[in-house]
């Protein structure tokens, strides 16, 4: 198979580690060659971060380019703004419409765009957009935005639901466990 | 059992499998995990060490007494660590000695961007650079190895993309290795008499090493054109191979110092035309040259900031357009085609979002006061370098760790009573203890009218929350020796030591102000816990009363990512305030609730 490549981006801080370790676990078990590269220390404080996923048969890089992006999965719809030149012409966008003002619009050097899953779906971008902030707090948790994405995210995936649910024990504590198996749910029933 | 690993954390089990005993780092991105990981060991003795330099004395000492023995650091950490490396490589090792130096090329999360090659070649030791995750675990055995059979640190070279990319690894059992400890005056004692007779051993140890890099299977040939050949290591091989597959010939080399002379001309007579593709500085290209072989690389790619597939495809892509590189249709057509760039965007402007301080940073609400009083400030190496940002815009100088205190030294010395009324030099509590007492210890000798604020944190924040000797913890976060900053900074012979609390303003200005007005040296604490720490209870979040709020914008000025202005109004992100209640301090109107 060739390789293919989804990047997860958001705001420092947003919970895009678990996500791609959630990925990476689970495109193992399916016997791919997988890997995951993200960035740690000074841009994770409230900065624009992104994380690279990729498998195949083969996976040398451990970066996504741009073009390059089967997916997009985005934590905020100002990221999912920012990365998409990343995305390949045919790629789908998988993101929460949650708004995180960054500095230059809290202090007021600029503004935050409007309508932008307007506008991306006027270029003829495939975007699936959901308030994952509203239903993660509806499965229990703020934090859960993270699963709630990946619940979304497996509609695109041909791999079986079990799968998912075992990558998610396999790395959720147990205590949080049937609120992010509830948050996955929400996630891939809502309405995109 | 094969398992997805981050390249750190595949070092860590690398030095647990190869037996390691002893483990001392100081924290830096992208290196810290490495330790954090190891600490999960409880074969391993780890320990955080108060900076590089420490923690490599230490793990020699391990070394010597017969231990197998690790030391990690990020690039710039190998400055600090330097003095002794270079004589390490002299008096050579007892039981193994591993360096990880993890290179930063692009800065994500570092002041510079040098090649840490430089270091091996100039101390004379050797280097491996390992590819992916399964690379780092078998390179940093064999590290090990190295290290025994020649009598020498050896050094591993990581980069942001191998130390934070994870891949798959198999893993293995540890061994077991000890060696006993034997007094030999000749060997390490390095004073002149002794060290003249080390450097020949040294120059007969990198002889012998070059033929090691001759057969060794860490450097390795892929042979499939003799049209193209590329000498590559680290990432680059991987971005090489995503670009070209099994289209050009590689020389993949794992050991980047020394280089194998013979290797290399063989590779090159195989091919038309040879390529070194590496990142930053032009180290094997040049060495490549040296042997009077015909080679490109920094003529078509860069010398700054990290590669990418896209990068080298285009770099290639320009030759092959320009009809200066002619290679088969398919590979031909590929190259070509990555220079047109043809990716959809939005024509909306995007504004950037640059790191800045959490809701609730204790860093804040001082930067604020400072700016206030229109202080000139000498910044230092942690989060609170993020005070140079807007709308504080505070610090005007950082250079590397613990140069606050020097350059603030340097700086009055030189201004005089124009600068000392309004001068601060800030540096956190684990860069303090780092490299800032020895800038402090010259305050106090040399008497520089200077006004330090220390920014005790009670952790070192910007790597990710690791305890120093101020906290109280160690590495395991078990409770350990507390050093006693203010009876540390008396002990020097500062008399004046003022304790804030950077959420109270009002204090922060008063004791600013007086520190500043002294005749004498003196030092501010500003402590507060990080935010972010676990232990740290957090207020319930305000609420701006839309009716009391008159829009002023003074709340504004502190730049906390909880508070925007909505229809005119301050409002407060309910998700990221942790009620600190600075932003209240400035409110005319009481309006935050």
């Amino acid at each position: 198979m060739k390789t293919k490549n989804i990047i997860i981006v958001g705001v420092g801080g947003q919970g895009s580690l678990l996500a791609s370790k959630i990925l990476g676990h689970l495109l193992l078990s399916q016997g791919y060659d997988v890997k995951v590269s993200e960035v740690h220390g000074m841009s994770q404080r409230g900065g624009s971060v992104i994380t690279y996923v990729r498998f195949g048969d083969k996976v040398y890089s451990p970066v996504v380019d741009k073009g390059e992006a089967d997916f997009i999965v985005s934590f905020e719809i100002l990221e999912t703004a920012r990365w998409l030149d990343y995305l390949k012409p045919d790629g789908q966008i998988v993101t929460n419409t949650q708004q995180i003002d960054p500095m230059p619009v809290i202090t007021g050097a600029a503004k935050y765009p409007e309508n932008l899953v307007e506008k991306m779906k006027a270029k003829n971008f495939k975007v699936d957009a959901m308030n994952c902030l509203e239903l993660a707090k509806k499965a229990g948790s703020q934090k859960a935005v993270n699963i709630v994405l990946l619940g979304r995210l497996s509609h695109y995936f041909d791999i079986p639901e079990e799968a998912w649910q075992k990558s998610l024990e396999a790395n959720v504590p147990p205590k949080f466990l049937e609120l992010n198996k509830k948050a996955f749910e929400l996630g891939k029933i809502a309405e995109g | 059992m094969r398992e997805l690993m981050l390249g750190n954390k595949a070092i860590a089990r690398g030095l647990f499998e190869a037996g390691v005993c002893f483990v001392s780092s100081y924290p830096g991105t992208p290196s810290t995990e490495i330790t954090e990981e190891a600490a999960k060991f409880d074969e391993i003795y780890c320990e955080w060490a108060p900076n590089e330099k420490v923690a490599m004395e230490s793990a020699f000492g391990a070394s010597l007494a017969g231990r197998r023995a690790f030391c990690g650091q990020k690039h710039v950490g190998l400055n600090v660590a330097a003095d002794p490396l270079f004589t390490m490589s002299y008096t050579g090792v007892n039981a193994g000695l591993v360096v990880v130096v993890a290179d930063d090329a692009g800065m994500h999360s570092s002041q510079n961007e040098q090649d840490s090659r430089h270091y091996a070649i100039a101390a004379k030791v050797p280097m491996l650079e390992p590819s992916d995750s399964a690379e780092a675990l078998e390179f940093t055995k064999l590290a090990y190895e190295i290290s025994e059979m020649f009598d020498t640190p050896v050094i591993i070279k990581m980069c942001t993309r191998i130390a934070h990319s994870q891949s798959l690894v198999e893993t293995h059992e540890r061994i077991d290795v000890k060696k006993t400890y034997e007094k030999n005056i000749p060997k390490y004692v390095m004073m002149p008499g002794n060290a003249k007779k080390r450097h020949p051993i040294v120059e007969e140890r990198t002889r012998n090493l070059i033929d090691y890099a001759e057969k060794t299977p860490l450097n390795r040939e892929e042979i499939f054109s003799d049209k193209v050949g590329i000498i590559t290591s680290s990432t680059c091989y991987q971005y090489v191979k995503e670009v070209f597959g099994d289209s050009v010939s590689v020389l993949k080399l794992g050991m980047v110092n020394p280089l194998p002379p013979e290797l290399i001309k063989n590779f090159a007579a195989k091919v038309k035309k040879l390529f070194v593709v590496e990142e930053l500085d032009d180290v094997i290209e040049s060495f490549v040259k040296s042997l009077g072989i015909a080679v490109e690389g920094k003529n078509i790619l860069p010398n700054i900031d990290e590669f990418s597939q896209n990068l080298i495809a285009k770099s290639f892509g320009k030759l092959v357009d320009s009809g200066k590189l002619t290679v088969d249709g398919n590979l031909a057509d590929k190259l070509t085609n990555s220079l047109k760039t043809d990716n959809c965007e939005l024509t909306t402007d995007i504004p950037p979002r640059p790191p800045v301080m959490c809701a609730g940073c204790p860093h804040r609400g001082l930067f604020y006061t400072l700016k206030k009083n229109k202080c000139t400030v000498l910044g230092d190496i942690g989060c609170y370098t993020l005070g140079a940002v807007p709308p504080l815009g505070a610090i005007e100088m950082t250079l590397c760790m613990g140069a606050s205190i020097g350059a603030t030294h340097g700086f009055n010395k030189m201004l005089g009573k124009e600068s000392e009324n309004k001068t601060v030099g800030v540096i956190g509590d684990s860069t303090f203890v780092h490299s800032g007492m020895t800038g402090l210890a010259n305050v106090a000798y040399n008497q520089s009218n200077s006004t330090i604020i220390i920014l005790d944190n009670s952790i070192t924040g910007m790597t990710g929350h690791q305890q120093n000797p101020t906290t109280g913890f160690n590495i395991k976060g078990d409770p350990a020796g507390k050093i006693n900053l203010e009876a540390l900074v008396k002990a020097m012979g500062i008399e004046r030591v003022k304790v804030v609390d950077p959420y109270n303003l009002k204090e922060c200005d008063e004791v600013l102000k007086e520190e500043l007005k002294a005749a004498e040296p003196s030092v501010i604490i500003s402590r507060r816990p990080c935010a972010l720490l676990k232990y740290v209870k957090h207020n319930p979040p305000l609420k701006v009363n839309s009716e009391k709020c008159i829009g002023c914008k003074s709340c504004m000025k502190i730049g906390c990512p909880a508070i925007s202005m909505k229809d005119g109004k301050a409002v407060v992100d309910s998700t990221q305030c942790v009620g600190c209640n600075v932003c209240s301090q400035l409110c005319p109107k009481k309006a935050f609730e």
